[in-house]
């Protein structure tokens, strides 16, 4: 056993460190304040080659591995949460469709979602359906060589700016997944503002009114849009929104080491108090804890490992709750200062909330860590 | 192919509690499994056997019963074998 960076892992540490601190940390608040992600740290993204991680390099992917991304998704969520959930759900898109989809959208598509040229979104979501994505209500029906969309998706990441989505919807009753062009007649996109966290996100509603796309834009088959399409996205998913949570509670920890050592009370540094010093420690152990649950499933994904699957769950579950719980000390050391927009740590508390509420909420991962820690056990729940 | 079973069997036994799991059984209809299952089932036969698992592989029949998987295995391979 052997938990050490490779060489070339502590290098992209060191690279994503390095833009994070220079070109996103910095600005991160007022982008959260202007609720929109610029265009031109977008195209740095993509020059980067970050978009292209989870792609391999003969489709103009940098062919990261599992470490590898995992390691950029703490980096930029230590900068900026909304800019890693771009990463996220581009991500999901180019892993999903790589995996299954034909060999005309992987000709058409991966290069371009390597690139950046295209940006991809995951429309899942709905007004009437979150966790129970087996309930979707968005009609796909067949006329002629076409599909004809109906319905209207909620909370989409990046879905102001995306170029494409994987979008899902009941097909004959079946789940199934699509390629959506945002050029699409029928396709209406309007922006969500106001949000709580990750207010750089530029969330869109997306409205489908006999949306036509052509039959090649069917993902995989009928019926496996959710068990096939939508949980290897989630899985992908799960797994950079765990690193993600990493970065927020690590920013929150580096925050309040900085400022406990600055602030004096009762005539001492904040530091020297002990009860400052339990919650500096819960943070050091939890944050320590999460990315070593994120190691071990980054170990597995790589090796194609079906423990990956539950082992992504489990650290997404440990490390959403460690942001939340850390981001809350992070708030409460900074006294009236946490409470105010001159320091990030209000940012990060209001953002490491939506990570307990996306990827599968906390209690959804409770129901299915339980049950899968019953099943091993050879009894069923 | 005995041995392939035996892999296939032990893998799914985990998700089957006490349930002792036949050769033919369906395990869809037997209502076992979840969200994730699918998924750990690809990765498990790619991985114990070697293989990449397609959109055409992905009929629903090929994955329904031990035996289904064991043949589905039983071609993939001798395709790569011909090739
Ligand atoms: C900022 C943000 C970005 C998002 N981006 C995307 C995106 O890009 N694409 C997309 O498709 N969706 C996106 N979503 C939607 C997100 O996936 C859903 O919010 C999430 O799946 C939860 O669904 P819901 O909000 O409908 O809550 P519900 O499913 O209605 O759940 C409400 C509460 O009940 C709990 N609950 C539900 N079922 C149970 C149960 N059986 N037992 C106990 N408790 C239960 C949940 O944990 C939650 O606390 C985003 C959401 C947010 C906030």
């Amino acid at each position: 056993m052997k938990i050490e960076l490779t060489p070339q892992q502590e290098k992209y540490r060191s690279e994503f460190k390095a833009f994070v601190d220079e070109s996103i940390a910095p600005y991160a608040d007022q982008w959260d304040r202007e609720e929109q992600t610029p265009s031109h740290v977008i195209q740095q993204l993509a020059q980067r080659g970050y978009l292209g991680a989870v792609l391999p390099q003969i489709c103009g992917g940098s062919g990261m591995d599992a470490i590898a991304f995992g390691l950029v998704n703490e980096e930029l969520a230590r900068g900026c949460s909304s800019l890693r959930s771009l990463l996220t759900v581009h991500s999901m898109v180019a892993y999903a469709l790589s995996k299954w989809g034909s060999s005309l959208q992987k000709e058409v598509w991966l290069p371009k979602l390597a690139s950046g040229e295209a940006i991809a979104a995951f429309a899942l979501s709905e007004p009437n359906v979150g966790s129970d994505a087996k309930a979707i209500e968005t009609t796909a029906t067949i006329s002629g060589n076409a599909y004809l969309l109906n319905g209207q998706k909620k909370w989409i990441t990046y879905g102001q700016i995306a170029n494409v989505f994987l979008l899902f919807a009941q097909c004959e009753g079946k789940p199934s997944a699509f390629l959506v062009e945002n050029t699409r007649p029928g396709l209406f996109i309007k922006p969500i503002s106001g949000m709580l966290g990750v207010r750089a996100s530029m969330l869109a509603e997306l409205h489908l009114e006999d949306c036509k796309i052509p039959q090649e834009n069917l993902v995989c088959r009928q019926g496996l849009g959710l068990s096939h399409v939508a949980s290897s996205a989630l899985d992908y998913g799960r797994y950079s929104v765990a690193w993600g949570c990493v970065g927020i509670a690590q920013a929150c920890l580096q925050a309040c080491l900085h400022y406990t050592s600055q602030r004096q009370q009762f005539g001492q540094p904040l530091k020297d108090h002990p009860l400052i010093q339990q919650m500096i420690t819960e943070m050091i152990v939890n944050v320590k804890a999460s990315r070593l649950l994120c190691y071990q499933a980054g170990y597995l994904k790589e090796n194609r490992d079906p423990k990956s699957i539950m082992e992504t769950s489990i650290a997404k579950y440990f490390a959403s709750t460690t942001a939340t719980q850390a981001a809350n000390h992070a708030v409460q050391i900074h006294g009236g200062n946490g409470c105010s927009s001159d320091y990030s740590v209000q940012r990060y508390f209001r953002d490491a909330k939506i990570m307990e509420i996306i990827e599968g909420s906390t209690q959804i991962q409770q129901m299915t860590i339980a049950q899968s820690g019953y099943s091993e056990s050879g009894a069923r729940v | 192919m005995k041995d392939a079973k035996d892999r296939i069997k032990t893998f799914l036994s985990q998700f089957f509690g006490n349930h002792e799991l036949q050769e033919d059984d369906d395990i869809f209809a037997a209502g076992f499994v979840n969200s994730m299952f699918a998924m750990q089932l690809i990765l498990f036969i790619e991985k114990e056997f070697q293989v990449t698992i397609e959109n055409e592989d992905l009929d629903l029949d090929n994955f329904r019963t031990i035996n289904a998987i064991a043949h589905l295995l039983e071609r993939k391979t001798t395709v790569i074998a011909a090739t």
